[in-house]
């Protein structure tokens, strides 16, 4: 039996593949599916801590994170194809007139 | 989970996130995300999280990453090309996520044990992660956040409407 301190470590990595992926990708997709990993990797640590405490608070919990990221997911691109349509481009470092 | 199904599975996952973020093409990596999201699915079926598992199907694998395909195939991009400029970016941020990986994996490993809980050994109930027993959760204790959720996909559904219009004023 392989105890929940391995599938922590697990979200663990997968949550770090996804915010080192976040910051040396510069396609803003590919940035965008990196959200999408560190997301799933909480999904999977709330899963292992409810099935810890043999409680359901955090299979709940993962169904208003699924909600949040099909949101994002819906806005976001549809922020991409506005960007792409007056700017040509997707690259986050060509994309600078809101930063200093 | 026995180790024989837990570290191929966990390998495998991570072998796949990694495609996601180091293949040059966004198609590759969408694909690789399909790849590591069903096999999300499969942990979570072994957690005893069954509705979990296929909302994570249904939801991620079916709607997200159809919807992140289309947008790819849409916009018809091309493969990234490795800038020269942002090497010592890329190896600050992965030399940190290293750092960050190695200081929390201490922590957790160095705490084993310790988690609150009954643990893995005890057999969950049969009605644990069904959806009869989810669905009472999320229609008695979480009833306030649930019908928060209506209005942020209402808000989601106005804003890409909007913001997807010809017309950007």
């Amino acid at each position: 039996m392989v105890p929940a301190t391995y599938y922590i470590a697990l979200s663990l990595i997968l949550f770090v593949i996804g915010a080192v992926g976040f910051l040396i990708r510069r396609n803003l997709i590919v940035m965008f599916m990196s959200i999408e990993l560190m997301l799933n990797a909480a999904n999977l640590a709330f899963v292992t801590f409810a099935r810890q405490q043999l409680g359901m608070d955090g299979q709940v919990i993962v169904f208003f994170v699924m909600t949040v990221a099909a949101a994002e997911v819906a806005v976001g691109l549809a922020i991409i194809i506005a960007l792409f349509r007056h700017r040509e481009t997707l690259n986050a470092d060509e994309v600078r007139i809101l930063r200093w | 989970m026995s180790p024989f199904t837990f570290f191929p599975l966990a390998a495998l996952i991570i072998a796949s996130a990694l495609g996601v973020i180091l293949n040059l093409h966004p198609i590759r990596s969408a694909l690789c995300l399909a790849v590591t999201l069903f096999l999300m699915a499969v942990m979570f079926v072994f957690l005893d999280a069954h509705l979990v598992a296929a909302l994570q199907i249904i939801v991620y694998a079916g709607a997200i990453l159809v919807l992140f395909l289309f947008v790819i195939m849409l916009l018809n991009l091309e493969a990234d090309v490795p800038h020269k400029r942002r090497r010592n970016v890329t190896l600050v941020a992965t030399a940190s996520g290293l750092g960050f990986a190695a200081i929390t994996l201490h922590a957790l490993f160095s705490s084993e044990g310790s988690l609150p809980g009954p643990g893995f050994s005890v057999a969950a109930p049969a009605e644990f992660g069904t959806a009869t027993a989810i669905g009472e959760l999320l229609f008695t204790r979480f009833v306030l956040p649930f019908e928060i959720t209506s209005v942020l996909l209402l808000v989601t559904v106005l804003g890409a409407v909007v913001l997807a219009k010809k017309k950007l004023r």
